[in-house]
């Protein structure tokens, strides 16, 4: 018997240990081989081949309609677009990829502007994208965003922006016998010369007379309106160090100012902001008002369906103020990065934009987009037909203030939120300990 | 085998030639290097594999770990042990490892304790059988982040379902967030929702391994249903015990998912109630400090704890497991039977004077009871 059957299992093995052997095999080298084969070359022969990825988040607006238009222009580009879900997603593919020398990223990348420190900090790793021809297509500050930080090379082509309006509920200020059509609740708020004191002032009164109804949705949404109004919030812009966050005045005034009036007033709702009781608080007649850059309406009416009191009023407290936003990088380790350029100019055009816009509601960036008819008449029904188009151009063209945001702006602003959250969410301890633990948390970075 | 080590057959009957020397075949040779290489060879995959994504990743993270290392940026000058003692008067670097035993202690024991009084009512005669053991798995199959945004829906602060509850039934509302212990509770509640069906299915097969004339002499002794689990069921399955006890330890101390995903952030909590080690090192390598050199400095020193932990776990269980005869009986009976094994080593004479002796002892039953010697041996109740 044993004769007869050793000769089977010993290939049997045989074969395992091969199979094994090759699946490693198979692995390792499905690492290294990212690249398609493509061997255009760059540049010099422009109607060779050419396959161009590009990876965004969320919903860019960008519709395979939109993309087909680009290669019907340019029948040798072929296009594939990844989407992944979240901007948050999207960040930790890239930084990984990026981390691993640029390989697997894709020829055109969307940065949020949140994530643009990183690309600012390794400006070497990215194609500048400088342009004559595209002076001007911009915002001034968008483009001041998206360029390296002295201003020498631009690093991103800016898609959309995120001025910021205050959204608010029709019904609920109806009840607390306030004024509630969009003019009278800018009125109310100040008018051009809203300033966040009035805000608080209006909230108090507001809170006084509505039934357990907070004024605004949380201590963060309005901390992080109020820090993206200071020029040199946590670093120096001369040379991105960090300032002592101990002795930073500014913003610990504003840190008590936000934590008195989100808690100890009971002007905020006690959520964290996009936490699950935060989602809730809208269909629950949580809070009466919150900041509310473009690119929010989306999120506030996936929230609030059924809840049909939404308003748009064209009034910021303490000048114009803008939340998020992104830009299109080309990765300097990219195969066609000409190529990529040229595609990321043309879907960055006021034209490009504008459908974009129609397709996802990002408000574009660009100042002849804006100007458009397109986008100055578009209203959104859920907003009980608010002018948006209209609303927004005139928020971006207040914003004033280019928070500068060096490599340390997410780290040190999450102490400090975080700090903020302790106090007004979780109840934990006063103000000046929570704004202890955030100096501590500063510390603890080791960058001062 | 016999095959191989027979030399050639005698040539012819009539020869008497003094044998040729021993001439070993290229092909025996094979044989032999077969029989003592090929073992190697075969298991070498696994090796080879563990080499490339197991112990490179291990050593080259210790390098990692003496130097300045940022995620993007890659390494920096060589700092020693330097990122090792900045972790180490971290405030947040202790309070996560306390954040990781906590949630391990309350979600491993009482996961394993559960799993095996499930997997006891499993291995039970009942209807539907493969049903039930594949709906204890099911939780295993969902998703981790899918348990999290359940369990999200549940655990919120202001209108979660759990405090909905809570409030109808007149209770208050539990903190889920902002109470450190109820977000302890409410992560080691996902991860046993997760573990301990896969738990329960390995106690399972142990128990069904048990042979059933164990059973069958435990009735004829009068043993009921708990007398049995308790004296014949956990003490035949007492390695598979021990296996799920480290690998939980194992799992325990690396527990990720479920806190990432237990608030929007993840990252452990605006003050880092539930933030644990693990999560912790992801926040430095990936978060915005993005410094690789002080996350594999984590790294290491979480695999120096998991190590010694798993040491000490490995030298608890083995004790109770070669002690465990003696630990079955009471303490009483332990020392009544070292007595006996004492009196026993005494010298004859001194043995039937002394009363208590074994001997003594059997005589004075034999009289009475009329039994032999063999059935008065000291009883064992495991």
């Amino acid at each position: 018997m044993q004769s007869s059957t050793r000769p089977t299992r010993r290939s049997r093995k045989a074969f395992a240990a091969t199979a094994g052997i090759a699946a490693l095999a198979l692995t390792l080298t499905a690492c290294g081989s990212s690249d398609d084969g493509d061997d255009a070359a760059d540049g010099g022969d422009s109607d060779a081949p050419v396959t161009l990825t590009i990876a965004t988040f969320n919903d860019f607006g960008y519709t395979q309609d939109l993309l087909d238009a680009y290669t019907e222009e340019h029948p040798n580009v072929t296009i594939k677009h990844t989407i992944a879900a979240t901007s948050d997603d999207a960040k930790a593919n890239f930084t990984t990829k990026l981390a691993a020398g640029g390989a697997g990223l894709a020829d055109i990348q969307a940065v949020d502007i949140d994530w643009m420190p990183i690309v600012q900090q390794y400006e070497d790793l990215f194609t500048d994208l400088s342009d004559p021809s595209l002076d001007g297509r911009w915002l001034d500050w968008k483009t001041t965003q998206g360029s390296s930080n002295d201003g020498s090379k631009l690093l991103g082509y800016g898609t959309d922006i995120g001025p910021e309006a205050i959204c608010y509920r029709q019904d609920l200020f109806e009840a607390a016998g306030l004024p509630s059509d969009p003019d009278g609740v800018a009125e109310l708020l100040g008018g051009a010369d809203a300033t966040w004191d009035k805000y608080f002032e209006v909230g108090k009164d507001f809170v006084s007379k509505s039934d357990g109804v907070a004024w605004f949705d949380s201590a963060e949404g309005v901390y992080q309106a109020m820090v993206g109004q200071i020029e040199e919030p946590y670093e120096n812009a001369s040379d991105g160090t960090a300032k002592d966050l101990a002795s930073n005045t500014d913003i610990k005034d504003l840190f008590t100012t936000v934590a008195t009036m989100s808690k100890d007033e009971g002007l905020a709702a006690p959520n964290q902001q996009w936490s699950d009781d935060w989602n809730k608080a809208f269909q629950n007649d949580g809070f009466a008002t919150m900041a509310c850059p473009a690119w929010m309406t989306g999120s506030i009416e996936t929230n609030s369906g059924g809840v049909d009191g939404w308003n748009i009023a064209n009034v910021f407290p303490g000048g114009g103020g803008n939340w998020g936003g992104s830009f299109l990088v080309v990765p300097a380790s990219g195969a066609h990065t000409q190529a990529a350029k040229d595609f990321a100019a043309w879907l960055t055009a006021p034209e490009q934009q504008t459908a974009a816009f129609n397709n996802s509601g990002n408000f574009p960036s660009q100042v002849e987009a804006e100007a458009s008819e397109e986008v100055t008449s578009a209203t959104n029904d859920f907003f009980n037909d608010a002018p948006v188009g209209k609303i927004y151009t005139d928020r971006a063209a207040a914003v004033t203030v280019t928070p500068f945001k060096g490599p340390n702006y997410f780290s040190i602003n999450s102490a400090v939120t975080n700090a903020l959250v302790a106090y007004d969410v979780q109840g934990k301890g006063s103000i000046e300990s929570n704004w202890d633990d955030a100096v501590k948390a500063y510390e603890a970075l080791g960058i001062g | 085998m016999s095959v191989q080590t027979h030399a050639l057959p005698p040539t012819g009957l009539g020869e008497r030639d003094p044998r040729p020397p021993r001439r070993v075949g290229f092909s025996q040779r094979l044989g032999r290097w077969d029989v003592k290489l090929s073992p190697y060879l075969y298991i070498s995959p696994f090796f080879l594999l563990f080499a490339v994504t197991g112990l490179f990743p291990l050593l080259y993270t210790a390098w990692v770990s003496v130097h300045d290392w940022s995620l993007i940026g890659g390494q920096g000058d060589m700092v020693g042990l330097e990122n090792y003692t900045a972790v180490l008067q971290q405030e947040e670097f202790w309070l996560s490892l306390r954040n990781t035993f906590a949630i391990f202690l309350i979600s491993s024991v009482p996961q394993v304790v559960m799993a095996i009084f499930l997997a006891a009512l499993l291995a039970q005669n009942i209807r539907a059988k493969t049903f039930w053991r594949m709906g204890v798995l099911l939780p295993y199959v969902v998703a981790p982040v899918a348990v999290g945004m359940i369990f999200g829906q549940l655990f919120a602060d202001q209108y979660g379902l759990i405090n909905a509850i809570l409030n109808a039934v007149g209770l208050p509302s539990v903190g889920w967030h902002s109470s450190t212990f109820a977000a302890w509770s409410a992560i080691a509640t996902m991860v046993n929702f997760r573990w301990t069906g896969y738990n329960t299915l390995i106690f399972l097969a142990a128990m069904q391994a048990v042979p059933s004339e164990l059973y069958e002499a435990a009735v004829l002794d009068g043993a009921g249903r708990v007398r049995q689990f308790f004296s014949v069921t956990v003490p035949q399955i007492r390695s598979t015990i021990i296996f799920v006890i480290i690998t939980s330890t194992i799992g325990g101390l690396q527990i990720f998912d479920e806190p990432r995903v237990f608030d929007v952030k993840g990252v452990g909590g605006p003050t880092h109630q539930w933030e644990t080690t693990t999560l912790y090192l992801y926040n430095v390598g990936w978060g915005p400090q993005m410094n690789l050199g002080r996350a594999s400095a984590v790294a290491w020193m979480l695999f120096l704890v998991i190590v010694a932990i798993g040491l000490l776990n490995f030298l608890i269980t083995r004790r109770i497991s070669s002690t465990a005869d003696q630990r079955a009986q009471t303490r009483k009976e332990r020392r009544a039977y070292k007595d006996a094994v004492r009196r026993l080593r005494m010298p004859l004479a001194a043995r039937e004077a002394d009363p208590g002796s074994v001997a003594a002892t059997i005589t004075a039953d034999r009289a009475t009871s009329g039994t032999s010697a063999e059935d008065e041996s000291p009883r064992r109740t495991s």
